[in-house]
This record gives structure tokens, sequence and C-alpha cells, in this order.
């Protein structure tokens, strides 16, 4: 198992025994319960179906409200399934913890980036925007040509103009694992991750070495 | 924001008291290769910002008639020990403006002539005895 899922807390920033300071983002990863497990000959592929946070036991609806109980296990707020090679021996009601982290690893958070709102294209693309002078008027955030002339006579797909920006699934490759606090399910990890506090995130350990 | 806090209160350190306008002596631990020495930096506090243990504050000094700043992490760990000289009476919480001046017009009035004897007080005691000892013990460690 190399997955978990949290909760965004926030930034801050810690010292390193050398005095050098970390920006690390605090998240609270996991209690995550397996609610349900999927094989490979029953279901055609290997998950674990885990749960993670709270939620008032009223909102759940009967169909949720079974399905934990069928597992025995408390309902939980999300549920998301994780792709394992092998579910090996773990059993329903096994709960995964923030320790499957190590401090030194590298995880690979993805989340839900912040919104942004219609956001032009210097924003959103990181275009240079017009010149100030030289007898220029309403150009300095303007996206430039968009394209040819009579030929082809049309925009080409794909072509970058402003737009709706954040609220898109983003993955941090290999954030540096500072620290694991294990009594309070916190993991701190070296630098940003996407989305606001107590925004969803997966945890993975990281492909990258 | 509770737990973040948590997290930072572990940094957090106690150490004197002082702000803009104050005249300290900043004792900074330097790392040349194995050895580790303290350098000595005394100005005057011309900002203190942030929160948690993002605070940071600014020292600046005239060194051979050329001003120079320093900016240290309030909680660093090699931060050694900080002493107020002096409290400075100023009216603004940075003093930027003093970059501007030099000589005779970059002096800051000290809180010495403060009428309240509350204040006198607390001037004397607090800002040789009691940090010190203070900051020594957390830094022994």
């Amino acid at each position: 198992m190399n997955t978990l899922i949290g909760k965004k807390l926030g930034m801050t920033r810690i010292f390193a025994e050398d005095g050098t300071a970390v920006p690390v983002t605090v998240i609270e990863a996991g209690p995550c319960p397996v609610v349900a497990v999927r094989t490979k000959e029953k279901h055609g592929y290997n998950a674990f179906q885990i749960g993670y946070g709270d939620r008032r036991v009223d909102l759940f609806t009967k169909p949720e409200v079974g399905h934990f109980k069928t597992a025995g296990v408390k309902p939980t707020r999300y549920l998301r399934e994780v792709r394992v090679p092998d579910v090996g021996e773990v059993k329903v009601g096994h709960t995964f913890k923030v320790d499957l982290f190590n401090e030194g690893e590298k995880v690979d958070v993805t989340g839900t980036s912040r919104g942004l709102g219609f956001a032009g294209v210097m924003k959103r693309h990181g275009f240079s925007g017009g010149q100030k002078t030289h007898g220029q008027s309403d150009r300095m955030r303007a996206p430039g040509s968009i394209g040819q002339a009579s030929y082809p006579s049309r925009v080409f797909k794909g072509h970058r103009m402003a737009g709706r920006m954040g609220g898109d699934t983003v993955t941090v490759l290999a954030l540096q694992v500072v620290k694991v606090i294990p009594e309070e399910n916190l993991i701190l990890v070296k630098g940003g991750v996407p989305g606001k506090a107590n925004s969803l995130l997966k945890i993975k350990k990281s492909a990258r070495k | 924001m509770k737990r973040i806090a948590q997290i930072e209160n572990q940094f957090v350190r106690d150490l004197p008291e002082f702000s803009s306008g104050d005249t300290v002596v900043v004792h900074y631990k330097i790392k040349e290769g194995d050895k580790e020495r303290i350098q000595v930096f005394k100005g005057t506090v011309i900002s203190r910002r942030g929160s948690g243990t993002g605070k940071s504050f600014t020292v600046r000094k005239i060194s051979s008639g050329i001003g120079v700043e320093r900016v240290f992490p309030l909680f660093s760990p090699n931060i050694d020990k900080i002493e107020r000289i002096t409290m400075g009476r100023v009216r603004r919480a940075k003093l930027y403006y003093l970059r501007g001046l030099t000589g005779k017009s970059a002096r800051i009035k000290t809180k010495l002539t403060e009428k309240t004897d509350k204040k006198k007080t607390k001037k004397t005691k607090e800002a040789k005895p009691a940090p010190a000892p203070k900051a020594e013990a957390k830094t022994e460690e």
C-alpha cells in the first residue's frame, strides 16, 4: 500500500537542525480504513477502497450506511479506490495510517488547484502581454495575434486564450517528507501542494526517487 | 490553524522583548566547516514582521560609514541570544526612513526620558538582566 487520502491544513516553516528554514505543507493523512477489497479474481483488478474524514452520521444515505455497516467501519466522508499490485493479507476493516510514510522519503501529492475564475492569457498561460509605450493603447495584457490570414481563415483548435483557470487536478511530484507525526496523523512535506486549506489530497509514495 | 500552531510552537522560543527602535545585540551562530563561532551584530531594529515561525526582524547598523542591514529569522536556532541595549522612542513600526538619513538625524531617542516610573523600572529591569539569562538558558540545550 502506497497511498493515503488526506486534507491540506496549510503551510508553515520549520527549522532544520542546521538552522535552515524549510517551507512545509502540513497535511493530515489518514487514518484510512479499508472499506472494501477488490481482487483480480472477483473484480478484475486489485484495489482497496479506503475512506477518510468525518461527517455527521445522519447525513449519510441508507445505502451508504449499509455499505459501511457490511464493512464494519465507521462511515467516512470520502471513499476512494487505490489500485495495488497485490492485496496481500489486508482485510476489510484494516486501517492504513500515516506511518506508511517515512521521513526523507519522496511523495507525490494530488489535489485540486485553486479556482482562479476567468483569467487572461498573462496569468493563465504566462504570455508577455504587449508594450506599455511606443504609442500603444489597450495592449498591455492583450494576447496578440491568434493566427494567420485568409488561409487558414480560422483559429486552430487548442489555441491558448483567456478562460477559466484553476480547479484542475494537479499532481506535484517528488515532495520530500520532512516529518511524520503519527500521533496526530500529520505529515509535513517540503514545498506547496495544490488547493486551499481543507481541500482533499491524495498522497502517494513517489515513483521518482 | 490550531494544529499548525502546535507544530510552530516547537520552534517558538523565549526571547527578550524588543521592538522597532531598540538597539539590540544579536549573537548569531555561524558554521564554517566543522567549526562553529558566534558573530555579534549590533544595531537598531528597524522592522519586525511575520507571524508564527516565520517571524523575522531587521537590524540596521552603520559599519565604517556604510549602512548594513541584516534580516534574522526570529526563531532561528542559529540565534544564540538577543540582548536589548536601549529602548528607542519611535512613532512607527517600520523605521525605513532611517535609510535615507545619516549622522545626527539618524539617531533615535532612547526611552530613558520616559515620565512614568512604571515604564522606567520596566526598562531597567527588562532591558538588561532579565532577558539575557533567559536567552542563554534556552540556547544552551
